[in-house]
């Protein structure tokens, strides 16, 4: 009976509808949590997989030593290596490495394959292709990715080292 | 001759002077819709258009306006042409008996809340003929909800409208709000306020508005009866929809919340305070509150089931009304309260 008659008082003076309301409005006043995305950005992992890399060691020498591991995991096959000894040298390294980007999923599998640390995920990840060929990165291209983002590499690297 | 002819520019302007700020205001409303629906569910809403995003309903105009208008070639090209201006036509007319302020009226006719009420009921011929003429599923059953919706919640609109003729007796917009003179405990909300509330319900259902937006539930029936249209017959039906909104809440503040007067009024020091305050700028403030709820309850409520809707327009808000305007019936008769008391 009692609760007949409270459903009854609820229902007449629109008790969950004001609830519902005063809901909403303490939202229209609360701090909105929209990000302004071109001025202002998530914080991005270390683990980040983004745009991938080939990396050099701090004396010049490119680390890729033509292993072609990370062509044998990638589950994408979006790898292509060339190997052969190299000119003035003749030590073993790569004379093509290519990366379709178009097939590449970004699993980072290539980077936990890789022995030396050669090719890595970098935490880039604006970046366009508008021409057809332009989704190929070639070995230049890479290495030249690697030199370009080496600050921000081994600064990942070195935070997430006592995890690997 | 020459002085009607100076009658009919007068009249001209007046229209003009109504009108502009009423288009200005809606592509303004449009943005503060967006904005608040934006603060309830923790977004910011467009601010990237100019400073504050103010830029926002200008664009969206041009984008109106280049936007290519498309002829359904299975539709009834003259309906379908004409149905945005049967539904636009009404929305703007019903303005001409609206009081701003005291005075400060286009017509000031006597028949005032008739008109409004036969002007705002024809408005729904405009949903259904272009749903008609689209020759186009959704937009047939889009028509046909909104027709049923609009036609069941005008007889509570209807009765709630003789609720507020019963107290006030008469059918001036003008003289219903100086009946509503002499402090906020006169408005009229206080004691027809099931009335009020019921008002609001179907004024909201009329506008096919959410949470009464079945005639254009989009995960049902697309865009419901506007469909097939696009670039400015669409932008009719939306200044339309807009237009009506504003007319509904103009007239909830006319009818219960006393027009122009000011809510200070007869209170010692705060009426003398804010005695400089023009009549308009309290209607307009009252009109943007009810504009704001509208913003609300969008934010709030979910859509309506159609036969829920059905549901509370014939058996809950019909009743009611009839059963307050008994009410003060008897109060007028037996000059009960002060509202009452004349």
């Amino acid at each position: 009976m009692m609760k007949r008659l409270i459903k009854i008082i609820k229902t007449f003076t629109l008790w969950e509808l004001l609830v519902g309301l005063s809901l909403t409005l303490r939202y229209f006043f609360r701090k909105k949590t929209t990000l302004q995305y071109p001025e202002e950005e998530t914080p991005i992992s270390p683990r980040f997989r983004g745009m991938l890399a080939l990396r050099r060691y701090p004396n010049g020498e490119e680390r890729c030593i033509a292993c072609k591991l990370c062509e044998a995991v990638c589950p994408a096959c979006a790898i292509t290596i060339h190997a052969g000894p190299r000119g003035k040298d003749g030590s073993r390294r790569t004379t093509r490495y290519d990366i379709d980007v178009f097939k590449c999923i970004n699993c980072g599998f290539c980077e936990e394959a890789c022995p030396v640390d050669a090719i890595v995920c970098t935490s880039e990840m604006h970046y366009h292709i508008d021409h057809r060929g332009q989704n190929i990165a070639t070995k230049e291209k890479l290495l030249m990715l690697g030199d370009l983002y080496e600050k921000k590499i081994a600064e990942d690297r070195k935070k997430d080292k006592d995890y690997r | 001759m020459f002085e009607q002819l100076l009658t009919l520019i007068w009249i001209i302007i007046k229209i003009v002077i109504i009108l502009v700020p009423l288009f200005v205001s809606i592509a303004y409303i449009t943005m503060a819709e967006r904005k608040v629906i934006g603060a309830m569910q923790g977004r910011i809403g467009p601010n990237r258009v100019g400073i504050f995003g103010l830029g926002q309903p200008i664009a969206d105009v041009v984008k109106l306006l280049m936007k290519e208008v498309i002829k359904p070639s299975a539709s009834n090209h003259y309906l379908f042409f004409i149905a945005p201006l049967l539904s636009m036509a009404p929305a703007l007319a019903a303005w001409a008996a609206i009081p701003f302020s005291n005075g400060m009226v286009l017509a000031n006719i006597n028949a005032g809340i008739l008109y409004l009420f036969a002007v705002t009921s024809l408005g729904v011929y405009g949903i259904l003929i272009a749903g008609w003429a689209s020759n186009s599923k959704y937009a047939f059953f889009g028509a046909l909800r909104s027709a049923a919706q609009v036609v069941s919640y005008e007889i509570a609109m209807g009765f709630t409208f003789v609720g507020v003729l019963l107290a006030a007796g008469t059918l001036n917009l003008s003289q219903i709000v100086l009946h509503q003179s002499g402090g906020l405990w006169h408005w009229y909300f206080i004691p027809l306020f099931p009335l009020f509330v019921v008002y609001w319900i179907s004024g909201v259902a009329e506008t096919n508005r959410a949470p009464f937006d079945i005639a254009e539930g989009e995960s049902e029936i697309v865009a419901g009866f506007h469909v097939e249209y696009s670039g400015m017959g669409f932008a009719l039906f939306f200044l339309a929809e807009y237009a009506n909104m504003i007319l509904i809440s103009a007239i909830a503040s006319l009818l219960f919340l006393g027009g122009w007067l000011s809510p200070f009024e007869g209170i010692p020091l705060l009426g003398t305070l804010f005695a400089w305050v023009p009549g308009l700028v309290w209607f307009l403030v009252k009109m943007s509150f009810f504009i704001f709820l509208y913003f609300w309850l969008r934010a709030t409520l979910p859509r309506y089931r159609y036969d829920q809707l059905m549901r509370l327009g014939w058996k809950v808000l019909i009743p009611i009304t009839l059963l307050w305007i008994l009410v003060v019936a008897f109060a007028v008769k037996l000059h009960l309260g002060y509202w009452f008391a004349s």
